[in-house]
């Protein structure tokens, strides 16, 4: 057995005085219902090298859920509710209008005041005042677009949410975190062997991950505030595929124990390991359900691939798919209706979305080295890890299929393993 | 300079360096004090001495010198690095969805085997790998099963599990993007690690 030991690592922060995206977005399909929106530039916007008006835009275009109406050639643009001329923009439909002010304050700061108008109503849905230092200009955008998503569309919004994602650039792995739409990329641990498999700790503060810094694979818990990084898991053997428990108080991990990989528990202070299958076969990719009351995982113990569950703390196994003959990689909606995981369809391995309840499949992507598939906090988008012209790359899809992007990465790296980070306030 | 010749440094070097230590005490009990590092020309004198001096080297004062090399894992003194030993040979390639041990590759487990078991106090790492197909972690347990078979064989020979650690890089290592089985094949194998490569 290996004690915890404590190793402080000084992360690499990339400083981003013009923010430069680490990954670029193209975006196809939409929904067919889309809510068209004017969001008006700022006033007073040429106070921060961000653009938030532009931002919010980019953000609600990139759901497919919104029309983001040109507002360039407008006789008006209006920054406060009172200058709003409603016939203007009741002549190009608009449902909903945004309008907002940027202002300098004292000690280099920024005020920046939004409303969000009904605009057929005339009346007023939303509004916020923010006092902001400059470094957190495009998060501030990222929540206000936030607010006007959740006002029209009653789902929480993600776009001030993060992702983590590894990239492999010649023979240097990263482990990178960086805003929901690819900016403010920010090293998180690199190194020259591999790094695998991130998972956020709930609330937001730690990733863990699998490092083949010694030659093996083990696991590392690390502090995004701080640095410090700390062995999890180093017993003989593998250590990998660690999953958070919802209250966040240990992990799902497989180890092999120089035979078979199993699926145990671990405390997230590196004590009360418990080993939670017992199978002769593989058992791996370890995920709890959003109640905490099962894990999810991978097994071929019926001779191909299949996810079944097991009670969290140990017991019988039962299988959960039932249709094709290899199914791997199960990931929870936040909700805990839903299963994302991954399909060998003839040898394409595509992202497969499982209703709990009633068992319906629907494929959600082509293929065909599609792989690590990531809910969204809100349950609506689905991130996931592809291949386009060889090269790794991300890609994300709407729950109900109809919106896509593709992300890649602007340095030309490759792109594999993301995790969509939980809200956070 | 101690002469090697193709056999294992540290164990020969602890022998003598252990025998030296029980000659040195012996010689200290007498209370003749040890003078570190200190080699006198004891070579018999020349032909026209008058007295002749035999050479047994049971001088007490004279010291032998023990090299101890840490960097002896380099070709030509340790077998396992000489590529004319098989023990040189590290890698065993599998067939598609297979962890069986082919005939071939039977050779080199088992002169592996012979090695540890006269070698009791080295380690050695099996690392699996596969290609690039399915996911990370699936790969990592798929990969395991080539490194336990590589173990399991080797214990069937003797060896213990305490001189075996199975690991696995998955597909980590895999060449990307194989246009054909002939290059998937080159990823499929489990390699032979010791301290020290």
């Amino acid at each position: 057995m290996n004690i915890i030991r404590w190793i402080f690592y000084c992360a690499v922060f990339l400083s981003t005085s013009v923010a430069n995206a680490a990954l670029e977005i193209e975006i196809s399909g939409g929904s067919a219902q889309q809510i068209p929106i004017a969001v008006v530039p700022f006033g007073g916007a040429a106070a921060t090298n961000d653009n938030i008006s532009d931002i919010i835009a980019a953000d609600l275009n990139r759901s497919g859920l919104f029309r983001v109406l040109e507002t360039r050639g407008m006789p008006n643009l209006p920054t406060t509710p009172g200058q709003i001329k409603y016939a203007e923009w009741a002549a190009l439909q608009a449902q909903a209008i945004t309008v907002g002010t940027v202002e300098s304050v004292a000690g280099g700061r920024f005020k920046v005041s939004f409303y969000l108008m009904d605009a057929l109503k005339q009346t007023q849905l939303a509004g916020m005042d923010y006092q902001i230092a400059p470094s957190q200009v495009r998060m501030t955008a990222h929540k206000i677009a936030d607010i006007i998503y959740q006002k029209l569309t009653g789902q929480a919004g993600i776009f001030a949410s993060r992702i983590a994602y590894i990239t492999k650039t010649g023979k240097r792995y990263a482990l990178q975190v960086a805003d929901a739409d690819g900016y403010n990329p920010q090293t998180v641990v690199s190194s020259n062997e591999p790094l695998i498999s991130p998972d956020w700790s709930p609330d937001g503060t730690k990733l863990a991950y699998v490092s083949f810094e010694k030659k093996k694979p083990i696991i590392f818990v690390q502090s995004l505030t701080s640095g410090n990084r700390e062995i999890l898991a180093n017993y003989k053997g593998n250590n990998s595929a660690p999953a958070w428990s919802p209250d966040g108080s240990k992990l799902a991990i497989v180890l092999t124990y120089g035979a078979n990989s199993q699926v145990y528990t671990i405390d997230a202070n590196g004590g009360g390991l418990k080993q939670v299958t017992k199978s002769n076969g593989i058992d791996t990719e370890p995920v709890f359900s959003p109640d905490g009351k099962w894990i999810y995982f991978s097994s071929d113990r019926g001779g191909k691939p299949q996810i079944y569950k097991v009670p969290a703390g140990g017991g019988d196994a039962s299988r959960v798919t039932f249709e094709g003959s290899y199914n791997v990689s199960p990931h929870f909606s936040p909700d805990g209706k839903a299963l994302a995981y991954i399909r060998n369809d003839g040898g394409k391995f595509r992202v497969v979305l499982q209703d709990l309840a009633s068992g319906q499949v629907q494929l959600l992507s082509e293929g065909a080295q599609d792989e690590s598939p990531s809910f969204a906090p809100n349950g609506r988008v689905i991130l996931y890890a592809t291949k386009v012209h060889g090269r790794g790359a991300l890609a994300a899809v709407s729950s109900d299929g109809k919106v896509r992007q593709r992300l890649n990465d602007a340095t030309g790296g490759d792109v594999r393993e993301p995790a969509w980070g939980p809200l956070t306030n | 300079m101690l002469n090697q010749s193709g056999q294992n440094h540290s164990k020969i070097s602890a022998k003598l360096f252990m025998s030296l230590s029980i000659a040195m005490l012996l010689v200290a009990c007498k209370s003749t004090p040890l003078t570190p590092a200190k080699v006198e020309d004891r070579s018999p004198a020349p032909p026209t001495a008058t007295k002749p001096v035999t050479d047994t080297g049971a001088d007490a004062n004279a010291v032998k010198e023990v090299v101890i090399d840490s960097n002896a894992n380099n070709a030509g003194n340790n077998p396992l690095k000489d590529p004319n030993n098989i023990l040189s040979k590290r890698n065993i390639y599998f067939d598609f969805d297979s962890d069986s041990i082919k005939s071939e590759y039977r050779p080199i487990v088992e002169a592996h085997a012979k090695y540890l078991l006269t070698h009791s106090d080295v380690k050695m790492v099996v690392q699996g790998n596969t290609d690039e197909r399915g996911t990370r972690e699936y790969n990592l347990a798929l990969g395991q099963r080539r490194s336990v078979a590589v173990k399991k064989a080797l214990n069937l020979l003797g060896v213990q599990d305490k001189q075996i650690e199975t690991v696995s890089y998955g597909k980590e290592r895999a060449k990307p993007n194989c246009p054909d089985e002939a290059c998937y094949q080159k990823d499929r194998h489990a390699d032979i690690v010791y301290e020290g490569d």
